[in-house]
């Protein structure tokens, strides 16, 4: 039964998926996290809140909302018609717009406290040297929050490789497609394969171990002397 | 000491009062736990998700028969098999097939000559997108997207699916099209909710639902799916387990069984 083609193929997927998680992820969240960090708008925290829910909530929530959401009758159909498909679920593109909603939290909250902490001083003097306000966020404040931006992106990649109850619900367990190392791990123990269950998750308790020195190192190094 | 004393009549009422109320209060929480806990008079059983229907009918029925407690757990039969061997707390398992309740039986799980057949079960391909009514020619068409099942290599039933689609010479074509639950419950869910338009689950999933249409696979097409009953090790001494699984074979509980479409043994 254990089948290290069967392993890899988890494996790459996983690490696939988790790429393209935050990625998209990143591209929305500092947008996000920059609004939410400088507005005053009074449903700011509204909105933070509603960022926040995957966090708090089993993803099995997530997973059920998204399974209604992508069927027949929901929204996600008529974006999945337009690509001519019939279902965004038990496909990449379903899992990945799941992560993406799971993963968010974890960018937006470490990039709005990156972006907090260096306050409006450093943009307001790069506006009174006549930087464009694009130029100054990029310039400026962008690498000011490094190091939260890349924390909180070292932990959605993490917590992507680690889904589990989301994908179990809208997956369906396709190999190549959506059968990810944490699926498997759980059918190899279903189905009482030792051998494959001590490989992914010996690899899964190296890979977690070597994603926290990392992520230790690195702030260490990146955090700004003062 | 005289610091002390003073302290203690001031608060006088509350010190005394206390002690006395606290375990009142638990025992009054804990009163209708007791009798159970007391008397241990009830069973805990492991049953293939296929039987969801039917148990909660027939658990009521011989709750009212005898008073005493059946406490079910839901899942595919492979993974039942994996906690039992693990030390899971068991008395008695409803499996989906033969070989499962026998596999126990040759480990040393099961009590011997205490296996029997309780139903046998009626494999049904079933749709809820009315675009592509359940039958053997929509299977053959193949212009669905997806075909849902349960796991072959741990729940019967996915197994079942299989073999009619490898009668059906169909296995190849369709295979880039299965989407696997995890037991029946999730393949039924699967088309339930729309996202899979065509799925195998078990006909008494189906039992007073109107929704959707129906083949029943002809049985040629699988090995008859015998679904036996096991009492474990575990629930050896325990008289509710094996009331329960008595029950089980008496003409009332046959009859409560067969309205959802099994066949009797």
């Amino acid at each position: 039964m254990f089948d290290p083609n069967s392993i890899f193929t988890a494996l790459r997927l996983s690490v696939t998926l988790a790429l393209v998680t935050v990625v998209i992820a990143v591209s929305i969240g500092i947008p996000l996290a920059w609004w939410l960090a400088y507005s005053r708008n009074w449903w700011r925290d509204v909105c933070s809140s509603i960022i926040t829910l995957p966090l708090v909530l089993p993803p099995t929530v997530l997973g059920f909302y998204l399974l209604l959401a992508l069927g027949p009758s929901g929204l996600g159909a008529v974006a999945a018609h337009i690509t001519g498909r019939s279902t965004f679920a038990f496909s990449f593109a379903g899992l990945t717009i799941g992560s993406v909603i799971a993963a968010l939290p974890y960018i937006v909250q470490s990039t709005q406290a990156a972006f907090e902490t260096i306050g409006h001083k450093p943009i307001e003097i790069a506006y009174t040297l006549r930087t464009p306000p694009l130029r100054a966020f990029l310039s400026v404040a962008l690498p000011l929050a490094a190091p939260g931006i890349i924390a909180g992106a070292v932990i959605a990649f993490a917590h992507t490789i680690g889904e589990f109850g989301l994908v179990l619900m809208i997956g369906g367990d396709i190999p190549g497609q959506t059968r990810l190392l944490s699926i498997m791990l759980f059918d190899s123990v279903e189905t009482g394969d030792w051998a494959s269950a001590h490989a992914i998750a010996g690899g899964m308790v190296a890979f977690a171990f070597m994603i926290i020195l990392i992520l230790r190192l690195t702030q260490k190094r990146l955090t700004p002397r003062t | 000491m005289n610091a002390f004393r003073s302290d203690f009549d001031t608060d006088g009422m509350n010190l005394t009062f206390r002690p006395i109320r606290l375990p009142l209060l638990c025992f009054i929480m804990a009163g209708p736990l007791l009798p159970t806990v007391a008397r241990a008079e009830q069973a805990r059983m492991a049953i293939a998700a296929n039987f969801i229907g039917p148990t909660k009918e027939l658990i009521a029925d011989f709750m009212q028969k005898t008073g005493d407690v059946i406490i079910p757990s839901f899942g595919s039969s492979g993974q039942f098999v994996i906690q039992i061997e693990q030390g899971a707390g068991y008395d008695g398992f409803l499996s989906a097939d033969e070989a499962k309740p026998e596999k126990l039986l040759k480990d040393g799980f099961g009590v011997e000559k205490s296996q029997f057949t309780y139903a046998i079960g009626k494999l049904v391909l079933w749709s809820n997108t009315p675009a592509y009514p359940a039958s053997e020619s929509t299977l053959r068409a193949a212009r669905f997207s997806h075909l849902a099942l349960c796991k072959p290599d741990v729940a019967p039933y996915g197994a079942a699916a299989v073999a009619t689609l490898k009668q059906l010479r169909l296995e190849q074509i369709l295979q880039p099209r299965i989407v696997m639950g995890l037991d029946i419950a999730q393949a039924y869910q699967f088309v339930q909710s729309g996202n899979a338009e065509l799925g195998f689950v078990a006909l008494s999933q189906l039992h007073n639902k109107s929704a959707g249409t129906i083949w029943v696979v002809p049985s040629n097409l699988y090995p008859p799916i015998h679904q036996n009953a096991l009492l474990l090790r575990q629930g050896e001494q325990n008289h509710v387990a094996r009331a329960f699984l008595a029950y089980l074979q008496s003409k009332p509980a046959q009859a409560i069984i067969a309205t959802y479409g099994y066949d009797m043994p």
